[in-house]
């Protein structure tokens, strides 16, 4: 009990550690960082922008005024000129009635300071001492704080007139236009800090699994694999790629765990028995002829245990890609046919007929050694394991088709073929199946077939010949030289 | 026939001088690069036997470095290394022919027999001949006593290869090498199969055989026994 409420205490702050380091992950992640990044660019660009516009629309708007003003005291200047004072005043109280935006404000004082016409109720105490006009404040009834722009126009004889314009409607809109540009960049903010965040976390969620997961697999466990979210997208890509790169790793391991297990029991059972001929032929007591006799058997399987060591070398080469390349162009059709006639002889004496059609040459480009070694294993096992039961023809057929989709080399016999079950096991080294167990053979002939198909970016695939046996390597079709067009 | 045998591994160099004296040739020995290029270079030697894995200097560079000086001896690379690339490596270097260790001692003197002949203009013959048996390259004709032999393309290449090589062994990775071109290993024994073809062509009904067997190293045509 008390070893209990102990782990808990020890648990509990180690969460809180957690959750915390998953908060300031969050903010340290490349995607929030990005989007912080997009978004504070972005508002500054748009501030630059609206700055310049905010600041052409209030010059544009107070050109418009001071216009307004001008041609306003011009008009007034025309009818005092005209018409004299009386005039004048008529002017200005018909003027003083035009209301809306863009209404001038007028203010006609005589020289004792006595308001003669205009809406305006009193001469502005800012504008007291300015006569080249400037910014004052006023009140119309109730609604005070107004801001307007006017110039003052002294009339001989004393009288003062004050041209000005209400600024309230520009002062509005630049308001509006200065709140809403602030509320907007608020929002802008917000809304791309919070993108960014959860962006963040789906992608922190998606790569801590990945990273999880890698870290189980370190821990031991090659079984895991990275989980899929199923949509599509690039971290599903990501996965998935992982994963094959796992598939193939623990597909490599277990192989090689397989290869160390089976060369323990396919390379010590004929060391043991060379072992025992040569003490065999040291114990012998008939002479010298019994002892060369002894010593040509120990030659012969010291040789056979060469052969398997040789196959063995050359398929883990082959399987780690290690054969530098060593392509040449050479006619496909005409490797096989000689492969082909190469165990011709073999396989009639064998009872088996070898037939291998004539064929159009094909120019590939590959390693012609290998595809020879490869052909030559398939041929070499037919005539071995291919045998059929008595009044079965007995033949063993080579040949070569090629599509658009691949190159094919295909061996078959009619001997007893593989069992379904048997099929993808028959590739793996040193695996021979009962039957053949008794004749000779290193396991490795298939192994090397499927490797050498591997290498060229192509697979083995065995078949059912019905009856017999049929193996086919399916090569790329990419492997055709390019001045050799479809069959 | 002199031979310089530049090999690291001190026993198996011993014990193949010793070899090559029991078969009547006189060998040198160099145990790592920079000495055997020394020696190579002072000539007088027919063949070389040069290991691939040497001190110093790689088996490679050091016929790259003789072949760059003009020196022309001929040279049988030994290998560990089996595979088909490198053996092609062996042969763009400058070598003549590639042994992968382990090999048989009969092989490897067979090989070397039949490099030291190679340099002898002997490709211009048109005409080769052992006991009663001929072969007309130039009429791609072959006859045994007078008789006309028939023979597919390739028994014909066969028996052209062993009658230029006629009196010395030749083994079966040579004819396999030399007449089909496959330096892969055929599983089964392929090419007994097709020199007991040939010599049913060629020797059935005749007193004297020309085509013989050497037990454990590969086949001599020649007159008379082995």
């Amino acid at each position: 009990m008390a070893l209990s409420e102990q782990s808990t205490a020890i648990a509990v702050p180690k969460l809180g550690a957690e959750r915390q380091s998953v908060g300031a992950r969050l903010l340290g992640t490349s995607a929030f960082r990005v989007t912080a990044l997009v978004v504070a660019a972005f508002v500054t660009t748009a501030a630059i922008v609206v700055g310049v516009l905010f600041w052409q629309t209030n010059n544009l708007l107070t050109r418009h005024v001071l216009q307004g003003l001008s041609q306003d005291r011009l008009a007034l200047e025309e009818v005092w000129r005209g018409g004299g004072a009386q005039t004048l005043v008529g002017a200005v109280a018909a003027r003083s009635k035009t209301t809306g935006p863009g209404a001038p404000l007028l203010l006609l004082l005589d020289a004792a300071g006595t308001k003669l016409a205009g809406n305006l109720e009193r001469w502005p105490v800012e504008l007291i001492d300015k006569p080249q006009g400037g910014t004052f404040a006023f009140g119309t009834g109730e609604g005070s704080g107004h801001s307007a722009v006017g110039v003052p126009v002294m009339l001989p004889g004393g009288a003062r007139l004050l041209v000005a314009r209400d600024l309230d409607d520009q002062s509005q809109l630049i308001d509006r236009i200065r709140r809403l540009f602030l509320i907007g960049f608020g929002l802008l903010s917000l809304i791309g800090l919070a993108g960014g965040l959860i962006a963040s976390r789906l992608m922190l969620a998606r790569v801590t699994q990945i990273t999880d997961t890698g870290r189980t697999i370190m821990a031991g466990d090659l079984s895991r694999r990275i989980p899929l979210s199923g949509a599509d997208d690039e971290f599903d890509h990501l996965a998935a790629n992982l994963n094959l790169m796992l598939d193939r790793i623990e597909q490599l391991m277990s192989a090689m765990r397989e290869v160390s297990d089976n060369i323990a029991h396919d390379l010590k059972t004929p060391l043991s028995r060379l072992r025992s001929r040569a003490e065999a032929a040291m114990r012998d007591t008939t002479g010298s002829a019994a002892h060369a006799d002894g010593l040509a058997r120990v030659i012969e399987d010291a040789d056979a245990i060469i052969q398997t060591f040789n196959a063995l070398l050359l398929i883990a080469r082959l399987e780690a890609g290690a054969v530098e390349n060593s392509s040449e162009t050479f006619d496909l059709n005409e490797l096989m046919h000689d492969v082909a006639e190469l165990y011709e002889p073999v396989a009639e004496e064998a009872g088996q007929r070898l037939s291998h059609g004539t064929g159009a040459p094909l120019t590939v480009r590959a390693n012609s050694q290998l595809i020879g070694q490869a052909i030559a294993n398939l041929i070499d096992n037919s005539i071995k394991y291919g045998v059929p039961s008595a009044g079965e023809d007995a033949e063993i057929s080579v040949g070569l088709t090629s599509s658009e989709q691949d190159i094919r080399i295909t061996v078959a016999d009619r001997g007893p073929g593989i069992p379904l079950d048997d099929r993808e096991r028959v590739a793996k080294r040193f695996v021979r199946l009962d039957q053949s167990r008794t004749r000779p053979g290193t396991g490795l002939g298939l192994s090397l077939v499927a490797a050498v198909a591997h290498l060229h970016g192509g697979r083995m695939l065995i078949e059912d010949n019905a009856p017999g046996l049929r193996v086919v390597i399916a090569l790329p079709s990419s492997l055709r030289s390019s001045r050799d067009g479809l069959q | 026939m002199r031979v310089l045998i530049i090999e690291d591994d001190n026993e198996a160099a011993l014990f193949l001088q010793k070899a090559l004296k029991e078969s009547g040739h006189t060998a040198d020995l160099a145990h790592d690069g920079d000495d055997g290029l020394a020696a190579a270079r002072d000539g007088g030697h027919d063949v070389l036997i040069v290991d691939r894995m040497l001190p110093k200097q790689d088996g490679l560079s050091l016929v790259k470095t003789l072949r760059a000086e003009g020196v022309r001896t001929p040279v049988l690379f030994l290998s560990a290394l089996g595979a088909v690339d490198d053996r092609v490596k062996g042969l763009k270097a400058g070598g003549d022919d590639y042994l992968t260790k382990p090999y048989a001692f009969t092989e490897l003197l067979a090989r070397i027999e039949a490099l030291v002949r190679r340099i002898e203009p002997q490709e211009t013959q048109t005409r080769y001949q052992v006991a009663d048996l001929i072969i007309d390259r130039l009429a791609h004709r072959v006859t045994r006593a007078g008789e006309p032999v028939v023979l597919q393309p390739r028994e014909y290449r066969l028996l052209e290869y062993m009658m230029r090589n006629a009196g010395q062994v030749v083994t079966r990775t040579m004819l396999l090498e030399n007449v089909w071109d496959y330096h892969f290993d055929p599983q089964t024994n392929v090419i007994d199969v097709h020199v007991s073809r040939l010599r049913s062509k060629i020797d059935k009904g005749f007193e004297r055989p020309l085509l013989h067997t050497v037990r454990g190293a590969g086949y001599m045509l020649r007159d008379g026994s082995v």
